[in-house]
């Protein structure tokens, strides 16, 4: 475990305590809920909630979640290609044409799958 | 121990700057939005928050204050246990975010060599905050607001992630301290090597904060206020302190990674060493007007705080001049790293924010179907391009001795015809969609 992230942890900690801690305290402080009934319910412009509100939504959703797991991916597979592209350590440092031919392959192998992405009307929203 | 001394030792720094940001950042995004409200109304023609301190000034703080003594109120029924973590969630993971980025040379809570990355994972996080509170409402609005937020960010997170990498392929680095360095070395910021991949972050980092022309999670004509509908009082005070946390990490993030971080323009000339004198005058000219502004205060009290304010930007002032006006070699001379990069990486900050709310009080806000549209048709393939185009401008320079200017102009050049050529295509699609709208 690297030393440098020692501090972050305790970062972690202390940045979840202060919200945490601040609600709490001030529960002693503010006036306790004397909310009853339309208060409690959802707020729906007035009119009383119809329905389930886990109810089914637009599939659209979905498919945006599965096009982001992919193009993300990919993203992240790029950062050490980035890194290594251009890094100033000695010996690990990638030839210039040799790194950009791979990466123009894998690139378009993404954008070929853009491309039938966009033909199959898959980024389209509505 | 002795032991324990020498151990706590290289922590020491960073648990001060950790204690530091939690305690300061409220304050600061408290500041932010007073700033914001100033601004809005200056370019609206008003004159905004006026009346608590002077010019509005103890604003931020009597709001904090009536958002702790608000009544708190939990649907009934909401997941109880959900709806109570959330905004925690939302708030400790946009401060986390915080942790790897370096305000100025000495401040700075960990040096982390996947420093980027770092800040780029726990961002994406702050997603699960906005979603688990839209869905733990038990309310219409609330769901609809987290999906919709939801979908916005993940599809702004790829252009994003994708302008980042052809920053990073000018740095060769995932740590923030050695990025700024290259910048340094190079003698150039990256924003003029990559400016459109500076132009897709800024775009991407708008909608990945939920800030207008973006804000449709929380479009109050359309949701109320989307995901934070059921949520009041303090809890929704910590959304909004996410929010404007978020903001100031994105800034973070581009003046790093673009702007230079907290290097002085033109750094290393010689000739420019009077800029080191701006960060005083700066403070002096504020302190300036604050004086002139005092006896026109309708209150004793008013203006005994508006002098106040006066007197700490001099002190301000003070200490940032005075590593210049001491011999080279003493302790106060070495501070200027420390002081003036801070100046200059908030500068930039600053800078960065004042153009986000400029573009909010600009434009109308985006429809859901324009916003994806602009997200997955333009942004995502340009980006790419982008880092082609990058890539291809350092093979040129390195493998072909091309000079920095064609390779680098040449690319971009291209890289623009590309933008155009995908707005284009855009338009024209548009164009045929409204024409079969109107056979229908």
């Amino acid at each position: 475990m690297p030393r440098e992230y020692i501090p972050i942890l305790i970062f972690a900690v202390l940045a979840a305590a202060f919200p945490a801690v601040t609600i709490v305290l001030f529960q002693f402080i503010r006036p306790t809920p004397v909310a009853v009934g339309a208060k409690l319910k959802p707020y729906e412009c007035g009119v009383v909630p119809e329905g389930d509100t886990r109810g089914r939504y637009a599939v659209r959703f979905y498919i945006v979640a599965i096009l982001f797991v992919i193009f993300d991916v990919e993203t992240i597979f790029l950062f050490p290609w980035a890194v290594l592209f251009s890094t100033r350590e000695e010996g690990f440092r990638l030839g210039p044409a040799y790194a950009l031919a791979s990466m123009f392959v894998f690139l378009g192998i993404l954008i070929i799958g853009y491309v039938w992405l966009y033909r199959k009307g898959a980024l389209e929203w509505v | 121990m002795h032991t324990l001394i020498e151990f706590a030792k290289p922590i020491l720094v960073p648990l001060i700057c950790a204690v530091v940001i939690v305690a300061v950042l409220p304050l600061v995004a408290g500041y932010i939005v007073l700033l914001e409200r100033k601004l809005m109304a200056d370019m609206q023609a008003r004159l905004g928050p006026m009346r608590v301190g002077p010019h509005g000034l103890l604003q931020p703080i009597a709001d904090a204050v009536k958002l702790l003594l608000k009544e708190d109120i939990i649907p009934e029924e909401a997941d109880k246990a959900i709806f109570w973590v959330a905004p925690l969630i939302s708030v400790t993971v946009a401060m986390l975010a915080m942790a790897a980025l370096a305000i100025g040379p000495w401040f700075q809570i960990a040096d982390l060599n996947i420093g980027l990355l770092f800040v780029m994972g726990i961002g994406a996080l702050g997603i699960f905050g906005i979603v688990l509170g839209g869905w733990s409402s038990n309310s219409h609005y609330s769901l609809l607001g987290a999906l919709r937020s939801a979908a916005q960010l993940v599809s702004y997170e790829t252009a994003a992630g994708m302008a980042i990498v052809g920053g990073l392929l000018l740095a060769g680095t995932l740590s923030t301290r050695e990025i700024i360095q290259t910048q340094d070395d190079y003698g150039v910021w990256f924003i003029f090597a990559a400016p459109v991949g500076f132009f897709i972050y800024a775009v991407a980092s708008i909608a990945e904060t939920n800030r207008a022309p973006f804000d449709l999670p929380e479009a109050e004509s359309e949701l109320v206020a989307g995901y934070m509908t059921e949520y009041s009082g303090f809890r929704w005070a910590l959304y909004f302190l996410a929010e404007y946390t978020n903001m100031v990490v994105v800034a973070s993030i581009a003046t790093t990674l673009f702007l230079g971080g907290w290097l002085r323009p033109f750094a290393g000339t010689k000739a420019f060493d009077f800029l080191d004198y701006l960060p005083s005058l700066l403070m002096l000219v504020f302190a300036g007007y604050c004086f002139y502004r005092v006896p026109k205060q309708p209150v004793k009290i008013q203006q005994a705080v508006l002098a106040a304010v006066g007197l700490l930007l001099i002190l301000l002032a003070g200490i940032l001049a005075a590593p210049l006006l001491v011999p080279a070699g003493s302790l106060v001379a070495d501070a200027k790293a420390g002081l003036h990069g801070a100046f200059w990486f908030l500068l930039k900050v600053g800078l960065y924010l004042y153009v986000f709310m400029w573009l909010r009080f600009t434009f109308p806000r985006y429809r859901f179907d324009q916003l994806m549209h602009l997200g997955w048709q333009f942004l995502v393939p340009l980006s790419i391009v982008n880092v082609m185009g990058i890539g291809l401008a350092l093979v040129l320079h390195r493998q072909w001795g091309w000079g920095h200017l064609p390779a680098f102009g040449l690319t971009t050049v291209l890289t623009l015809a590309v933008a155009g050529w995908l707005a284009w295509a855009g338009e024209k699609k548009e164009k045929q969609r409204a024409i079969v709208g109107e056979e229908a």
